[in-house]
């Protein structure tokens, strides 16, 4: 490898190398010491709700089924106290093209590249994302590629991230097939610089503003098939964009559904571990990201995060591996669905949340994505077992992330476990202020923290006072 | 060198490809010594390993050497061939009793109603 390749250098040279691949100068979006504009870097970033389903509806993006799953409310309600159990319906998002909502992700960004002129899109990612841009790319007729993360040092391959690589190369992508490790950044910055390639981000303005279609639908929808408006969405939380662009596409829709974050529970397992990356069933929407990403959004492959979880979620709940296979099983033989396991994850805590709601309210589950080899959870508990994990009946609380996986013996042991979203806060103020150092917080930038944290002024004033004199310990950062 | 198996495990050694063959090929990024030193002390202590798929650039190769390959998308890449002819042998794994189960149960549940 040539010097000026050398991973110090390449990584001293992001700034340059993301703004030159993003077309977005995130400079003057910048006010204050950390304060952003977020909302103008929004609007005037990315595209109108209107002008994204125009773009999304030319590549068939979007306009997805909302099904009611009716067999699964009555088993809700079989187990809920009288008069509860909320309908529950679920988005169908396999039906994009790609099979996932990740295809109204990429719609905009690869919209965006091709209108820029770049010949090529690059995404860094080992989920479905990388076969939504693949799958826009192809229909836009530019070059993609995508750098995944997929095997460990002994050169086991994730299945469910190997099929993921498999359909990205089905679209005629190039596929990067990384080890484990953050580095993977790395080569991916050099890429960008090889190839002029952009960089179709989850986490630019476009990235989300694509999402918010899916929010905006969903209340249309609910409104046309219930005459009423959601009471309660359910999104399945990693890296924020999901639960971020759907919150803004529900307000825009004028609707004030509680939006509920649910990741599965991975707590323990180390993301950038070589030894535990292959102990995981799930492969995202789980709180290895869902967690360091709301407690510190910028830690993305963009200067700004446009995706900022905390400013829209109103709980944040987590379900077991075993509740997600579970509910995932049920989907299929009592609703006919086969799906997952992205969706899943929200579905299983849907089914829990929907007992504590009336039997005339509406949650909604705001995706589903394709299932097949790889992903599907025969594929995943076999392979778990071949990594030494423990597959059992029982009670789901009693699994031990990257030990054991216990699917329920019956529904009524599936449950949400509450995450404090003020502990999240103050992991966040924590990362702030570091980030913020001894400077002084301008107006501005107690204002932003406000807006992040929906704290108001006063109580952001006293959180940093209250931290200046290291009394709060924060939670959960870096994990 | 170390050997670097085909990641379906496929046995490759002695094999040669051709030019134009679809080959799968390694490249070793960072080793343990160069990896991020944010990162646990089990990834510091292996190597950042890649691998590329691509149409062969040489004549005739063995796994094991050295060669260029024309990805996808035209780049070319060099690395070592690992694999000739790279399938995807991921499957939909063994059945699993623990979920079979689970039908005939919900559906009592939702008969006793």
């Amino acid at each position: 490898m040539t010097s000026h390749h050398s991973y110090t250098e390449v990584m001293a040279r992001k700034g340059e190398i993301l703004h030159k691949s993003s077309g977005i100068d995130y400079s003057r979006f910048e006010r204050g010491t950390l304060a952003f504009a977020y909302e103008e870097m929004m609007q005037s970033a990315a595209y109108s709700l209107e002008e994204t389903r125009r773009i999304q509806k030319a590549t068939g993006v979007g306009d997805t089924p909302l099904l009611e799953l009716q067999r699964l409310t009555a088993l809700a309600r079989s187990l809920a106290p009288a008069g509860k159990g909320a309908r529950i319906f679920i988005k169908d998002e396999a039906a994009n093209p790609s099979g996932s909502f990740k295809a109204r992700r990429a719609a905009l960004s690869v919209y965006e590249a091709r209108k820029r002129g770049y010949k090529g899109v690059m995404a860094a990612t080992s989920g479905n994302y990388g076969a939504a841009v693949a799958s826009q790319a192809a229909m836009r007729g530019l070059d993609c590629i995508i750098v995944q993360e997929v095997f460990d040092s002994k050169g086991r391959g994730q299945p469910e991230i190997i099929e993921k690589s498999r359909a990205c190369e089905a679209y005629g992508a190039e596929v990067i097939q990384l080890s484990v490790g953050p580095e993977l950044f790395y080569v991916f910055l050099r890429l960008l610089e090889e190839t002029g390639f952009f960089n179709a981000s989850l986490y630019t303005p476009f990235g989300i503003a694509g999402v918010e279609t899916l929010g905006w639908e969903l209340v249309e929808q609910t409104r046309r098939l219930t005459g009423r408006e959601p009471d309660v969405v359910v999104v399945t939380h990693a890296g924020g964009g999901n639960v971020t662009g759907t919150a803004r596409g529900l307000r825009q829709a004028g609707c004030q559904a509680q939006v509920i974050g649910a990741s599965i529970d991975l707590t323990g397992l180390h993301m950038a571990s070589d030894r535990d990356f292959n102990r995981k069933s799930f492969t995202t929407g789980h709180t290895g990201f869902g967690l360091p990403f709301a407690v510190w959004p910028d830690r993305a492959d963009v200067p700004r995060n446009a995706a900022r979880p905390l400013r829209y979620l109103d709980r944040y709940v987590t379900v077991t591996q075993g509740e997600a296979f579970y509910i995932t099983e049920a989907l299929a033989v009592l609703e006919g669905l086969e799906r997952g396991p992205a969706g899943n994850t929200s579905l299983a805590a849907a089914f829990a949340l929907a007992q504590t709601l009336d039997r005339e309210q509406i949650i909604v589950v705001q995706e589903t994505e394709y299932t097949g080899a790889g992903k599907h959870p025969h594929a995943q508990l076999t392979f778990a077992r071949e990594n030494g994990i423990e597959v059992k009946r029982g009670d789901p609380r009693t699994g031990v992330p990257g030990k054991s996986i216990v699917i329920p013996e019956h529904p009524g042991q599936i449950r949400v476990v509450e995450l404090e979203l003020d502990q999240i806060r103050h992991s966040y103020f924590k990362n702030a202020l570091a980030r913020a150092g001894a400077g002084n917080l301008s107006g501005e930038d107690l204002d932003f923290l406000a807006e992040e944290t929906r704290w108001d002024r006063s109580r952001v004033e006293k959180e940093i006072s209250l931290m200046k004199g290291g009394t709060i310990d924060g939670t959960g950062s870096g994990r | 060198m170390q050997e670097i198996a085909s990641l379906q495990g496929q046995d490759n050694s002695g094999e040669y490809a051709h030019k134009d063959d679809w080959v799968e090929i390694w490249q070793e990024i960072l080793t343990s010594g160069e990896r991020a030193p944010q990162i646990p002390s089990d990834t510091q202590a292996v190597p950042l390993e890649m691998r590329v798929r691509g149409f062969l650039l040489e004549e005739r190769a063995q796994a094991g050497e050295k060669v260029r390959i024309k990805t996808r998308i035209g780049r070319e890449v060099k690395g070592r061939l690992v694999d000739l002819s790279p399938s995807y042998a991921h499957s939909f794994g063994r059945p699993q009793l623990e979920l079979l189960q689970i039908r005939e149960e919900m559906r009592t549940l939702l008969r006793d109603q």
